[in-house]
């Protein structure tokens, strides 16, 4: 078996220094009546070829965001990952190394952490961030679950903008704590500022946290800062979700408006789609709140010559220090994700950034005009970044998703795949990035056409 | 004609070392030693106006549609051109430590080789390219391998059922806890069952997660013997306990030789047993957590199954359900259609008895791919063979040890002959009135070119040094190790304190100050922050 290096002769040596007869004998308290001793009906090893094989059938039976013309957004983006991003996170150092517990050999690993809050923070517009959560959804739960530890309240008001699938991690979590969530009806008529001005209505003294998306789950764009006031007022927390972190390089960030915890998803950057995992969830907050925040912290200091380093820092907030006291039960990070991301974006810069923003919000601008013109096709978002819905009249989406994608046009996402009894079988969320060229609109634009025809 | 007075020098180099002294700190101009290079922050080399990628122009369009809210001011990130961004991260590479590179005899960690056609294959456009929302018809063959790899995980578990969502360790302990407050609240037991028994040698995750889901955690000793006693249970269970949250092999490194009959005596007071699966690497192939009566357990896809640790992540955290818990896994999870051997995600609550959603999407595919990679390369063979060779090691490197460090539960427990499993503790009784720290003796290991075991793991020992060597350590490697540690333990026992109090030495970072981290944090960088 080639990942195991001893030798029959080793293993003998081996047992007998430690003076037994056999390997059954280091087994032995093993109760007898449960030992496997003829296996489990499961094939024995694979050469490497005979894996590769396997995997690349596997492969072969799907359709590659690559190989289509791909319009897919709802939380997670297909965007340009230069190769030096996978090439470096696959240097051993990077890759096969544990959590840094070690400082003094780990600052590699410490100091992208570090450069990672750094960049987090920036792009937020907030005071401090962590070295990342799981994902956007379940950061999202547990920032909720933050804001009832700081405010000492229950109550959770939810926008019905919010990413569905977050909202169901949200709730799950709050079934478990005995919290309580109050979700506004997804209904893509009244959200953006409308929404808004309802929430506003619905604040009072056992509110600890209204939260909301930007862009939202539909697309659209909305302005905070007043919702913030009212929050404030009734001191509550405004957590601000952004599951496309690729719009902040052209869309006011989320602590600008007046956010108290910024949390998201920082797929878009570095990581790739890996059919919804891993991923690399963003939090951030202020310093007020920052004893309260869940997740590993990267933080600055000096070695004993005097010399800048970095180690995890404010351990008396986690599970292995406090036990049953935790902020969190969270133990890992994205680890790996935050490399990516952190390579990406150092990559990027912020003239990237903003150039990759742009090329995908004009994109999506010119898109929707074009597919708006299509009979039986409305455009339901007003101000958006990268992604839009729109109404398809008289038909079901999900019905013309299926049929476009025999022609390998992965046209977007139906509303009813993630809100099956929300009435909006005739909705499609449709997101545009850089990566899409002409050909792949001038095909969507036809396809449409003759599907809605 | 005069020959040229120019002559080539045919000297030479000099080819061999005239140095008449060796090894003294000579410190160079620009602090850099050789290979190892102070590399500054990105903040500190790039700027704004750099970027390492070229991006097309965008589309023109005659306005934006960002409602007027276009992020005007200056974001503040740095850029860097792709050289750059090359050497920068690549320096800092080097000064990781990692399983490619040496020894991580980290306990309960378990670093193992990760192979790299688990990079390869999970890089495969038809299993990385694809989108968790496109149509299901487009990832059938992605879906399989998700449902191929819950079957051997059921199987080598022998459980009914089992959750692929969890995103790592910590949230599969969630989703269990979950699964098994979801079975109460079914009998209407869930108001009145509102502790969970924990033991004191547990990973700090257990009572974390237990209160997450709303329980109180009941700490229960361990007995002179590093394992949990089924009489303690017994007079620790009533009807208000909901579970018993108990890992095995123990973090310790020991069987729990009395699990059955503590199974026995938890599912006789109605409660549910949650096994923290983190040390499966040492039974796998050889009993199956099934059959020692557990109702719950997730496997770390990054331990067991040799998905890369990353640096601290992503894990992957999938649990195994008894049959008792099994209709409560949360959504998405893989159906397989009798009528046309379809197989789908179930992605919506409705209809069934899911308890509910644990993430967004389907969990952490990219984990998946590789452990499912690994399974196959290794077998039912290969994965026995790991787990008894994972277990020989920390047996041989425990008894090579035992004289010079100080084995914990030897003392205690007269007659204490039991083996380990796949990891080994001692104690810091041999360090005693050495003025040396069990902290110490970790970094001096650095200097020596080994990462440090886990310390002060578990609580239930003092000074705890935990050695996990895994089974991927050669024997050369391990009587390597061996002697190094011999050799340290002499060295602090003859007083040689300077060894230790000041290590590392050799690091490219000597000793860092933890406290003032904490008590200050600086946690990003900030122009001008001098």
């Amino acid at each position: 078996m080639r990942y195991l290096p001893h030798s029959p002769t080793d293993r003998k040596e081996m047992l007998d220094a430690i003076g037994v007869s056999s390997i059954d004998d280091l087994f032995a308290e093993i109760p007898a009546a449960v030992r496997v001793e003829n296996g489990f009906g499961l094939p024995n090893h694979a050469t490497e070829l005979e894996v590769d094989r396997f995997f690349r059938k596997q492969s072969d039976k799907n359709l590659a965001a690559s190989a289509a013309a791909f319009f897919v957004g709802g939380g997670a983006y297909r965007h340009h990952v230069p190769a030096t991003v996978d090439h470096l996170i696959q240097r051993s150092e990077f890759l096969t190394a544990y959590t840094p517990y070690q400082p003094e050999i780990s600052q590699g690993t410490l100091q992208t952490l570090f450069e990672f809050q750094t960049q987090v923070a920036q792009l937020y517009d907030m005071e401090v961030a962590n070295a990342s959560m799981y994902d956007g959804s379940t950061g999202t739960g547990e920032a909720v679950l933050m804001a009832h530890r700081a405010t000492k309240r229950k109550k959770a008001i939810i926008s019905g903008g919010v990413h569905p699938q977050y909202i169901e991690v949200i709730e799950n979590l709050s079934d478990f704590g005995e919290k309580s969530v109050l979700k506004m009806p997804a209904n893509v008529e009244v959200l953006g500022h409308a929404e808004i001005a309802q929430i506003i209505e619905l604040l009072d003294n056992e509110t600890s946290c209204v939260v909301v998306q930007t862009p939202n789950f539909f697309g659209e764009l909305a302005d905070f800062t007043a919702l913030a006031d009212a929050v404030h007022a009734v001191k509550a927390l405004l957590i601000v979700v952004v599951t496309e972190v690729v719009s902040l390089g052209a869309v006011k960030a989320p602590g600008t408006m007046g956010a108290d915890i910024v949390v998201g998803e920082g797929q878009s950057i570095g990581v790739g789609l890996n059919f919804g995992g891993p991923y690399v969830g963003l939090f951030a907050t202020t310093k007020k709140l920052l004893r309260q925040m869940p997740g590993r912290v990267c933080g600055e200091t000096v070695d004993a010559d005097g010399k800048r380093g970095f180690v995890l820092t404010m351990s008396t907030r986690e599970q292995h220090i406090r036990r049953e006291k935790a902020t969190s039960n969270i133990c890992t990070n994205a680890g790996l994700c935050t490399l990516a991301f952190t390579i990406h974006m150092t990559l990027l810069g912020e003239k990237g950034l903003r150039k990759m923003a742009m090329a995908s919000h004009n994109g999506a601008v010119i898109l929707a005009e074009r597919l708006s013109k299509i009979t039986d096709v409305d455009l339901l978002t007003t101000s958006f970044f990268n992604e839009f819905t729109i109404r398809l009249n008289g038909h079901n989406a999900n019905d013309i998703v299926n049929a476009l994608a025999a022609q390998n046009i992965l046209a977007g996402l139906p509303v009813s795949r993630l809100l099956p009894h929300n009435q909006s079988d005739d909705l499609l969320v449709i997101a545009v990035t850089e990566t899409n060229s002409d050909e792949d609109f001038d095909l969507l634009e036809t396809a449409l056409r003759e599907a809605l025809s | 004609m005069n020959k040229p007075t120019n002559k080539m020098n045919n000297v030479g180099r000099p080819s061999a070392p005239n140095i008449t002294e060796t090894h003294t700190d000579h410190p160079t101009f620009t602090g850099n030693k050789a290979l190892q290079i102070n590399e500054p922050l990105l903040f500190e080399v790039g700027s704004v106006e750099q970027t390492g990628v070229d991006i097309a122009a965008p589309r023109d369009v005659s306005a934006n549609r960002l409602g007027g809210l276009d992020r005007d001011e200056e974001i503040g990130l740095y850029g860097l051109s792709e050289p750059q961004t090359m050497r920068h991260y690549v320096r800092l590479s080097q000064k990781n430590f990692a399983i490619d590179s040496g020894m991580y005899p980290l306990g309960s960690c378990t670093m193992k080789h990760n192979p790299r056609i688990n990079e390869k294959i999970a890089r495969l456009p038809g299993l990385a390219d694809i989108h968790p929302l496109q149509p299901q018809q487009t990832v059938r063959g992605a879906i399989e391998v998700i449902e191929n790899l819950a079957d051997w995980l059921m199987k080598l578990t022998g459980m009914a059922a089992v959750a692929m969502s969890p995103k790592a360790g910590a949230h599969g302990e969630l989703c269990g806890m979950m699964a098994i407050e979801a079975a109460l609240r079914a009998r209407g037991e869930a108001t009145k069952r509102t502790k969970v028994l924990i033991p004191e040698s547990a990973h700090g995750t257990n009572p974390a997660t237990a209160v997450f889901v709303g329980y109180q955690v009941q700490t229960i000793k361990t007995r002179d013997d590093g394992t949990v006693d089924p009489a303690t249970i017994r007079e620790a269970l009533s009807d208000e306990v909901a579970a018993i949250m108990l890992t095995n092999p123990n973090t310790c490194g020991l069987f729990e030789r009395d699990i059955m009959e503590i199974a026995d005596a938890v599912h006789e007071a109605g409660a549910y047993f949650y096994c923290d699966g983190a040390n499966f690497n040492a039974i796998m192939g050889r009993a199956r957590p099934g059959d020692l009566g557990v109702d719950a357990m997730h496997i770390n896809l990054h331990k067991t199954f040799s998905t890369p640790h990353g640096g601290g992540g992503p894990g992957a955290g999938p649990v195994v359900l008894s049959e008792a818990l099994a209709k409560f896994a949360p959504v998405p999870f893989v159906h397989r259609n009798a009528d046309d051997n379809i197989v789908s995600l179930v992605e919506h609550k409705q209809g069934t008895q899911a308890f509910g959603r644990m993430t967004a999407f389907h969990g952490q595919m990219g984990m998946n791919t590789r452990a499912l990679a690994y399974i196959l390369s290794h077998g039912q063979d290969g994965i026995k063979q790991a787990a008894e060779d994972a277990v020989l090691n920390a047996n041989y490197v425990k008894a090579k040890l035992k004289d010079v460090l100080t084995p914990s539960f030897e003392e205690q427990s007269p007659g204490f002959k039991r083996p380990a499993m796949h990891e080994a503790l001692f104690q810091d009784d041999f360090l005693k009135d050495t003025g040396i720290t069990t902290l110490d003796f970790a970094k001096a290991m650095i200097d020596e070119g080994f990462h440090p075991m886990t310390m002060y793991f578990p609580l239930v020992v003092h000074g705890a040094m935990l050695i996990e060597p895994t089974e991927s350590e050669s024997k050369d490697t391990l009587d390597q190790f061996i002697a190094t540690m011999r050799d340290l333990a002499k060295s602090a026992q003859n007083g040689e304190t300077e060894r230790f109090l000041n290590a590392p030495f050799h690091a490219p970072m000597r000793r860092l100050d933890e406290t003032l981290a904490a008590r200050k944090p600086i946690l990003k960088w900030t122009p001008n922050a001098d």
